[in-house]
């Protein structure tokens, strides 16, 4: 008992080194720029590669190329969810400042890049399949999420106590992460439309080199663009909280030092 | 390409939205470094 307590005291110690808003301003400078540019090189050449040199599939033809952005995509919207899932742990069991705030930057972004996934999806169903939208089991867990991400957006606004409405959000973003593996094996689970997964961690992919090359550059340049997205929120979301702490306290100092109004003594 | 409409639909709409989301972090991260520094500024100048 006493070693897990100890446990938890010690990586909630970890974590709150970070949680110093003007050492999390520093590293976050210092750190956007890592993101920012690698993001926007390699996804300008995997969308380049992937437009122009990748061949066309055998089956599907030049339509395959709206690939090099839907599978991105919905890779962000569950490790997005993912990422807003550690926060709210983060933020229920360690109750870290920054953790929440984070979990408020993510929610817009995941939940914009799941629709985007929703919306490439169905660009792409329509000509492969003839049809827009199935109640596929991937497709409906997916728009689930996208659910999801709106719910905690609207959550953790809903409560004049900022505080409240974290905690809240916090039970939903963990409860959420129940349909992160629905999604993952809908394809392997349910009879579905949607292709199995091409790529996974332990077999060997089942697409040529030609087109995973770009892929993968679409891949880790829209995962570097969502982490410079979400930190440059979090540093905004950072400096506007420090903002009104020092009108706060500009606003308490003037009401201490005005001359109070004299009372009428019986 | 037979499925042009299509694909230029669907790079559009991500490179649309990702242009947004850009945009509106940096404009806003631009915007509270400012108000920021304004605050800050003259409590640093203050006698101490």
């Amino acid at each position: 008992m006493n070693a897990t307590q100890s446990l938890t005291a010690r990586t909630g110690n970890l974590f709150h080194r970070y949680a110093n808003p003007g050492r999390f301003l520093r590293m976050g400078a210092k750190l956007q720029p890592w993101l920012t540019w690698p993001a926007l090189v390699l996804s300008v050449a995997g969308i380049v590669w992937g437009l122009f040199f990748s061949p066309a599939d055998w089956q599907q033809g030049d339509s395959v190329r709206i690939m090099y952005v839907h599978v991105p995509t919905a890779w962000l919207a569950s490790s997005g969810y993912m990422g807003l899932a550690v926060c709210s742990l983060l933020s229920l069991v360690w109750r870290h400042p920054l953790a929440d705030l984070a979990a408020v930057e993510i929610g817009p972004v995941g939940a914009a890049i799941t629709a985007v996934c929703l919306a490439t999806g169905s660009l792409w169903g329509k000509p492969m399949w003839g049809t827009w939208w199935v109640w596929d089991a991937r497709l409906t867990s997916v728009l689930v999420l996208f659910f999801l991400y709106l719910g905690h957006i609207a959550l953790i606004r809903a409560f004049d106590e900022p505080q409240r409405g974290y905690r809240a959000a916090a039970i939903l973003g963990l409860a959420g992460a129940v349909d992160l593996p629905i999604i993952k094996f809908s394809v392997q689970w349910w009879n579905t439309l949607h292709q199995p997964d091409s790529i996974t961690v332990t077999g060997a992919p089942t697409m040529s080199t030609s087109m995973l090359w770009p892929l993968g550059l679409t891949t880790l340049g829209f995962t570097l663009g969502f982490a410079a997205i979400v930190l440059a929120r979090l540093r905004a979301s950072v400096m506007e909280s420090r903002v009104r702490t020092i009108l706060a306290a500009n606003r308490g100092r003037q009401s201490a030092t005005a001359p109070q109004p004299e009372r009428a003594t019986s | 390409m037979t499925h042009l409409p299509y694909i230029v639909a669907a790079y559009g709409l991500t490179l649309g939205v990702a242009a947004i989301l850009s945009i509106n972090a940096t404009l806003r991260l631009r915007q509270a470094r400012r108000r920021l520094a304004a605050i800050e500024q003259p409590r640093t100048r203050q006698p101490s």
